[in-house]
């Protein structure tokens, strides 16, 4: 008796110490907070395949994170131990100082990590990014073949491909724009304001700057691009735009580049469609720099866990950015790895990125801006206020949130 | 009953309101008192894909301690409440001394974030309260009149816009009126403009939201009158009869009086969770053209930085304005009460 129950104890023992997790993991808890949408997806599917043995690893991805995550990540210990995010949705957990310096769990299990792909704050590297993303344009080639018209390089052409288009009666409304009040309206002012050259803020300060003639000419560039687009653009978010252009009712439109993925398959639309949709770089506005802002996502690890979670987390999240997923995927996103191989879903993207598109202003008070333009630029764009007007209610919102939370005094 | 017996009676309630009620309410009180610390900003460099650049970022420690010191931020007194967020008083001033006419006066108000919800907030609590009402008396007495083999469904099918959830229920509709949904096609057809768009026009985005809630509410009203109408007395009606009374003058004259407490009670429920409308905003995507005051509490507290200040003030302004609506029915209630003891 004796005997046996000794003969099955240290057989256990001897499968339990030979145990670990498919990643060279002895234990930890993995919580990723995320975006919800293809490449992500499928970074966090690989991740999750370290588990076992001591190591759980959950994950939720949502549109809200957002919302969610400085809460989430305030909590000690932290709801989540990893954030992805982007350079807008970084700049809170900075500023709370949410998310810790990942220089030491580098240096131990990043070796395959691009240089690029590591996001360095003030020397610390904060975040590592996995792929690039930005607003371009889209355009159907057949459509354009129809009326004669060459694809277009800047906005002003894209107002003629447009009225060409409906002149000769193939669509009334044959261009859209993420133009949905809120956060996606706020991006649409950013990246025209931006091609305009002009900065957001007196340099240095929190002023913000925006009531001149570049804010002006940015703001008539959106009205007259919404005259072609169909009246309910005030309730478009990118998957509404997704929708339009699957379902062939539009033939230009500036849309995110990670949809390109999701646009070029063989679900959810047409032949005809798929078959004549070209991704080109983002259009100019009145000068060289095309009018969009280059994006990066990544992931972060967040401050209030334990090292050995840390840890865990960042050899799960690193297996889940390896060659394979990136092959798997390859049209996914536009991935900062070797193994990507660019091809017509990137297309956009990378032009973009060489015309010399700036990335999107890491600035503290930056999302404060960008709120303010979401909110307040809805009645300039239904004709019931002056440009003038709007940029100054803009600049009076951002200033009033700004003192609020102490930016401003 | 004794004050004593009473007060046992109620602890365990009084308790629960307490904690869940009363607290977290001086608690949003003393945050709309106050605001953040001044940020300390240093110039860092940043490095990231697209190459590296100096820019400003926020001194995370220097934060951390004043945080720390002050968890509760600075004391800002009510400059909160009169911020242009919020009453808006220095550019109220400024627009009335610079009016071209009153019109041009209200149109300056309406620019401002806190009119602009209270406008589309009043008007949908002062429109939908009464045709609720109405709706409601009118479904009752339809029903009551239906053959009792029919009521059970008749009165099942009257309650369902109040059981479907109202998230649900206005982004079914909000695809329907879509200018290519079931509606919006129809409608289009009907005034022969196929321009025609529900969501596009503030006006009809208004209209549409208001249908919505007298739609969603009016069986609430239904269930209520019905309940009531049981209980009107047979001998009065049959003396109306016999006096010659026709069926609208039966209605008018008993019917109603008798049912005049429910309709105070049905009042002011409605004035309260109307006043409170939120889901239909979200559900029909109509922050742009109708705010109300609880979407932009809900504003403030989602995205990148969430304003806890400016969200409880624009609370605690919620919380006036209620009261202020109910003051005329609880200060009557009050007197019958008073009335009624002596």
């Amino acid at each position: 008796m004796f005997l046996k129950h000794t003969m099955l104890a240290s057989g256990l023992a001897l499968m339990a110490t030979g145990a670990y997790a498919g990643c060279g993991l002895s234990g930890g808890n993995v919580n990723i907070l995320g975006n919800e949408f293809g490449a992500i997806q499928a970074i966090v599917a690989k991740a999750k395949e370290c588990a076992g043995d001591g190591v759980t690893i959950e994950s939720n991805l949502t549109v809200d994170h957002r919302d969610i995550q400085v809460a989430a990540l305030t909590a000690n210990p932290a709801q989540y131990t990893s954030a992805i995010v982007a350079n807008s949705s970084i700049v809170p957990l900075l500023n709370d100082d949410l998310i810790r310096p990942l220089d030491d769990l580098v240096a131990k299990h990043g070796q395959d990590l691009q240089p690029n792909q590591l996001i360095t704050i003030d020397g610390k590297i904060m975040a590592v990014a996995f792929m690039a993303n930005a607003q371009h344009l889209f355009y159907r080639s057949d459509i354009l073949e129809q009326v004669g018209v060459e694809p277009p390089t800047t906005y002003d052409e894209v107002l003629a491909a447009a009225e060409a288009i409906r002149a000769a009666g193939i669509m009334e409304h044959p261009f859209a724009m993420n133009t949905k009040t809120g956060w996606n309206l706020g991006e649409e002012f950013v990246n025209m304001y931006t091609a305009t050259g002009a900065d957001f803020f007196k340099p240095g300060t929190a002023e913000v700057a925006i009531n001149n003639e570049s804010g002006v000419a940015a703001l008539n560039m959106l009205k007259s691009l919404m005259e072609y687009s169909n009246p309910d653009f005030l309730t478009y978010d990118s998957n509404a735009t997704q929708a339009l252009w699957e379902g062939g009712q539009i033939a230009l439109a500036t849309l995110w580049g990670s949809r390109g993925g999701g646009i070029l398959d063989d679900e959810g639309s047409s032949e005809e469609v798929v078959a004549s949709t070209v991704l080109t770089a983002a259009p100019a506005l009145n000068g060289d720099t095309p009018a969009s802002t280059l994006w990066w996502d990544g992931f972060t690890i967040a401050r209030n866990i334990s090292d050995e979670d840390a840890e865990a987390t960042f050899v799960a999240l690193v297996e889940g950015l390896g060659d394979d997923v990136v092959k798997a995927n390859n049209d996914e996103a536009v991935w900062l790895s070797p193994a990507y191989e660019p091809g017509p879903a990137s297309a956009g993207v990378a032009a973009t990125a060489q015309a010399g598109a700036k990335p999107y202003p890491m600035l503290p008070f930056m999302g404060l801006l960008h709120t303010a333009a979401g909110a307040e630029l809805t009645e300039f764009l239904q004709g019931a206020e002056s440009a003038e007007q709007a940029l100054a209610d803009v600049e009076a919102a951002y200033t009033t949130a700004a003192k609020e939370q102490g930016y401003l005094q | 009953m004794k004050h004593k017996t009473f007060f046992w009676f109620i602890l365990p309630s009084l308790a629960a309101m307490i904690v869940f009620i009363a607290m977290p309410l001086v608690s949003v009180v003393v945050q709309s008192l106050h605001v953040e610390h001044e940020q300390v900003m240093v110039v860092t460099e940043n490095c990231g894909p697209f190459g590296c650049e100096e820019q400003t970022s926020v001194d995370a420690e220097a934060t951390a301690k004043l945080r720390e010191e002050k968890p509760l931020g600075r004391f800002n007194g009510l400059g909160t409440y009169f911020d242009r967020g919020h009453l808006a008083t220095a550019e109220v001033a400024t627009a009335w001394s610079e009016r071209a006419s009153l019109g041009d006066f209200f149109k300056r108000l309406y620019n401002l974030p806190l009119y602009k919800a209270i406008a589309f907030t009043l008007t949908y609590t002062f429109v939908v309260t009464p045709l609720v009402i109405i709706l409601g008396l009118a479904i009752a007495l339809g029903v009551n009149r239906v053959t009792p083999a029919l009521k059970g469904p008749t009165i099942f099918v009257s309650l369902l816009p109040m059981i479907v959830t109202p998230l649900i229920g206005s982004l079914i509709l909000f695809w329907m009126i879509d200018a290519q949904g079931i509606i919006g096609k129809s409608l289009q057809f009907l005034f022969d403009d196929p321009e025609l768009s529900l969501k596009a026009s503030p006006t009809l985005t208004w209209i549409t939201l208001i249908i919505y809630g007298i739609w969603h509410s009016a069986p609430f009203a239904f269930v209520v009158f019905y309940a009531g109408l049981q209980s009107v007395s047979h001998e009065t009606l049959e003396a109306a009869r016999i006096d010659g009374a026709s069926r609208w003058q039966q209605v008018r004259y008993v019917v109603i009086p008798h049912l005049m407490p429910l309709a105070i009670f049905i009042a002011l429920i409605q004035l309260m969770d109307n006043f409170r409308v939120f889901e239909p905003v979200i559900g029909f995507s109509a922050e742009a053209n109708a705010p109300s005051l609880s979407y932009i509490i809900y504003n403030d507290l989602k995205g990148d930085v969430i304003r806890f200040n400016s969200a409880a003030a624009t609370s605690l302004l919620t919380v006036v304005g209620v009261i202020i609506l109910l003051a005329p029915v609880l200060v009557r209630t009050w007197r019958d009460f008073n009335r009624k003891v002596v």
